[in-house]
């Protein structure tokens, strides 16, 4: 089997039509919604800047918030753990839910444990996590991953939800009626949140004044799970963190009208010390983000809220779907940060894009993303990764473009080739070809035209002049 | 050399020159000219319903119908009825059925409908999630324009736990449609007593 390749991995998507462009059509709702929210306030642009500009203070003194949150959450009575990587966070993990005896427990959704393959890790420990995001509930039960940071089952249609609950929990067959569906889950899942006695979730900000986080949910399952349990686990990035409590007025503004077009989540859930009698802990995670740290070209994508706004607006994500990104973080941000973690086998991200920085325009702490990734397509091809097709092809392009009598000619044979044989152009055997149709052959190149036109202009001065 | 001073090294190696916080200027963010107004539109927004009511013995009234048609209620708020002792130390297995909680907010966000809740109002954190249906009081003089100020109001570390509740809980995870009642409750009832 050969590595996966997003181009190709992108065919199985778009080989069913209709889905395809309900899929297209549906993310764009939700890029809309998001339009509509932003234009509401009219200070948006000036959230959008000093949202980026504490991102910025922060990354540049990580170190200190880190101790300074370390310090505050100890006083609160939080246990604070460090994972150099995904191996280490999930170690910890074990060791915690070990030392317990807890063997049922819930999971909210939470993008670093996928990262880190913690269900995966569990499992093979025989421990079961029941997930309870209701998208993310559904991957597991079909064994997936999700396609979308924000909308985990985005790729999926409600007959396949359907289909899928018929099997796992006897929901009347083809009844595919989303609040149908989502009330059998709902009872299916509240009996598990009330036995469970561990809870693990993300962060969607730590902060460093109080040593508290923050979780943000609409549906209001991390607080189920957190609340009922005698040991919570909050597992976050090192990049979680946000200076003061103020600060978070401007993220909380920013996330949910970014994400979905909610003016907020339904849940903004503060946990600064366990109830009386939990156990709380909070995992600090490095995973390759140090590194991303220490170069300049790629350090802004480490601002990132997850709101996957860049997902929503991507023509290239929405017309492929988040599988065809073989990687637990799709999109264009997801383009920037997988290639940190392993450039030959995500070398295809950076290319998987048009380059229309719609991605940059919408994202809410303003990460030059499409930027960053036109960077890492420079940086993949000098590395020799870009893959031998494509370095031929653009070397050829160098040369031609290089020397104008090559290109003259090679302009002619084009134009010639489009008029006179188009089939050798316009045929499946070419893959640029596919997904796209031809421009009609124009008669003659610019220069061409120009010359003839600068000719005639001058025989008429001269004609003017002679008569 | 463990995880955590390896990782504090990296970053003090790694990380740029320091870069300057911005100036926040919150005054300068948007002022609605009748908060309680914007604060309801939002609270529909968000698929909660509203209560103007002219104060605690309305409130009472309504309460002691609810109980009156056999409701398993549980109240938080003095003013309304006996605080129940054992509130704090119940489990999830002890709250599962409870159909109604009232819960006093502290204060109220017109820009978003969200209300300020901490531990010390709801008593038992897993309250305003595990009951079915949520009423939650909010006095009118306690509705603040966005975010920023509510955060100016608030102090966050002085209760364990707070949450801002924007309406009932809800899901669009099947194809996006909007489905209420996800895993919290399935109905808000927001009450401002005016």
């Amino acid at each position: 089997m050969g590595k996966p390749v997003h181009s190709i991995l992108s065919k199985n998507f778009i080989a069913d039509n209709d889905r395809t462009d309900w899929h297209d059509e549906t993310l764009f709702m939700v890029r809309k919604k998001r339009d509509y929210a932003s234009n509401q306030i009219p200070e948006w642009e000036t959230l959008r800047q000093w949202a980026s500009q504490i991102k910025a203070h922060t990354l540049s003194n990580l170190d200190h918030y880190l101790t300074v949150f370390e310090k505050n959450a100890n006083a609160n009575g939080i246990q604070v753990h460090w994972a150099a990587n995904a191996m280490e966070h999930n170690e910890i993990i074990y060791g915690i839910i070990k030392q317990t005896g807890i063997s049922s427990m819930v999971k909210s959704k939470s993008m670093l444990t996928e990262e880190c393959h913690l269900n995966e890790y569990l499992q093979d420990k025989g421990i079961q996590v029941t997930d309870t995001d209701l998208g993310e509930w559904i991957i597991q039960l079909r064994k997936e991953h999700p396609s979308h940071i924000v909308l985990p089952a985005i790729h999926l249609k409600k007959q396949d939800v359907s289909d899928t609950f018929h099997q796992h929990i006897q929901t009347e067959k083809n009844n595919n009626d989303p609040k149908y569906l989502t009330t059998a889950a709902r009872h299916h899942l509240r009996n598990i949140f009330i036995k469970s006695k561990l809870a693990i979730t993300g962060v969607n900000f730590a902060i460093a004044e109080t040593g508290g986080i923050v979780i943000c949910t609409n549906e209001g399952n991390a607080d189920m799970g957190v609340h009922g349990a005698a040991v919570h686990i909050a597992c976050m990035g090192i990049e979680k963190i946000i200076p003061e409590t103020l600060h978070l007025s401007i993220f909380l503004r920013l996330l949910a009208r970014s994400a979905t077009g909610q003016a907020i989540t339904t849940y903004s859930s503060h946990f600064t010390s366990p109830r009386k009698g939990q156990q709380m802990h909070i995992v600090i995670v490095d995973n390759g983000r140090t590194r991303l740290l220490g170069n300049n070209n790629f350090r802004n994508s480490l601002k990132c809220i997850r709101c996957a706004a860049c997902f929503n607006t991507c023509p290239v994500y929405r017309k492929t779907g988040g599988h065809s990104y073989h990687s637990i973080v799709a999109g264009p941000i997801g383009s920037i940060l997988n290639p940190n973690t392993d450039i030959k086998a995500n070398a295809d991200l950076p290319f998987a894009c048009t380059l229309c920085g719609s991605c940059s325009n919408v994202c809410p702490v303003k990460i030059d993303i499409h930027n960053q990734l036109w960077i890492w397509r420079q940086q993949i091809s000098k590395e020799g990764y870009a893959g031998k097709t494509k370095s031929l092809s653009m070397k050829m392009m160098a040369y031609i473009l290089s020397h104008p009598n090559v290109y003259r000619f090679s302009g002619n044979v084009f134009r010639m080739t489009l008029k006179y044989f188009p089939l050798i152009i316009k045929n499946k055997l070419n893959p640029w070809y596919r997904q796209r149709e031809m421009p009609e052959a124009p008669k003659k190149s610019f220069r061409q035209w120009y010359i003839q036109k600068q000719k005639s202009e001058f025989k008429k001065q001269h004609i003017k002049k002679d008569s | 050399m463990n995880s955590r001073s390896n990782i504090l090294k990296k970053i003090a190696e790694n990380k740029p020159a320091s870069e300057s916080l911005p100036v926040l200027r919150f005054d300068d963010t948007i002022h609605y000219a009748d908060k309680q107004a914007q604060f309801i539109t939002a609270l529909q927004n968000v698929a909660a319903e509203v209560l103007e009511i002219s104060g605690y013995a309305a409130i009472n009234t309504l309460y002691k119908n609810l109980q009156a048609a056999g409701k398993k209620i549980i109240n938080t708020i003095p003013e309304i009825d006996d605080l129940n002792n054992q509130l704090p130390s119940l489990s999830a297995e002890n709250l599962a059925g409870v159909e109604i909680a009232f819960i006093k907010g502290l204060v109220a966000v017109a820009e978003n409908g969200a209300v300020w809740v901490t531990e010390e109002q709801m008593q038992n954190r897993l309250l305003p999630f595990i009951c079915e249906h949520l009423y939650l009081v909010i006095e009118r003089e306690n509705i603040v324009d966005t975010m920023h100020q509510a955060y100016q109001k608030i102090d966050t570390a002085s209760s364990g736990f707070g949450v801002f509740i924007a309406g009932p809980s809800k899901t669009a995870d099947i194809e996006q449609s909007l489905v209420i009642g996800a895993h919290g409750p399935k109905k808000t009832t927001i009450i401002i007593i005016n």
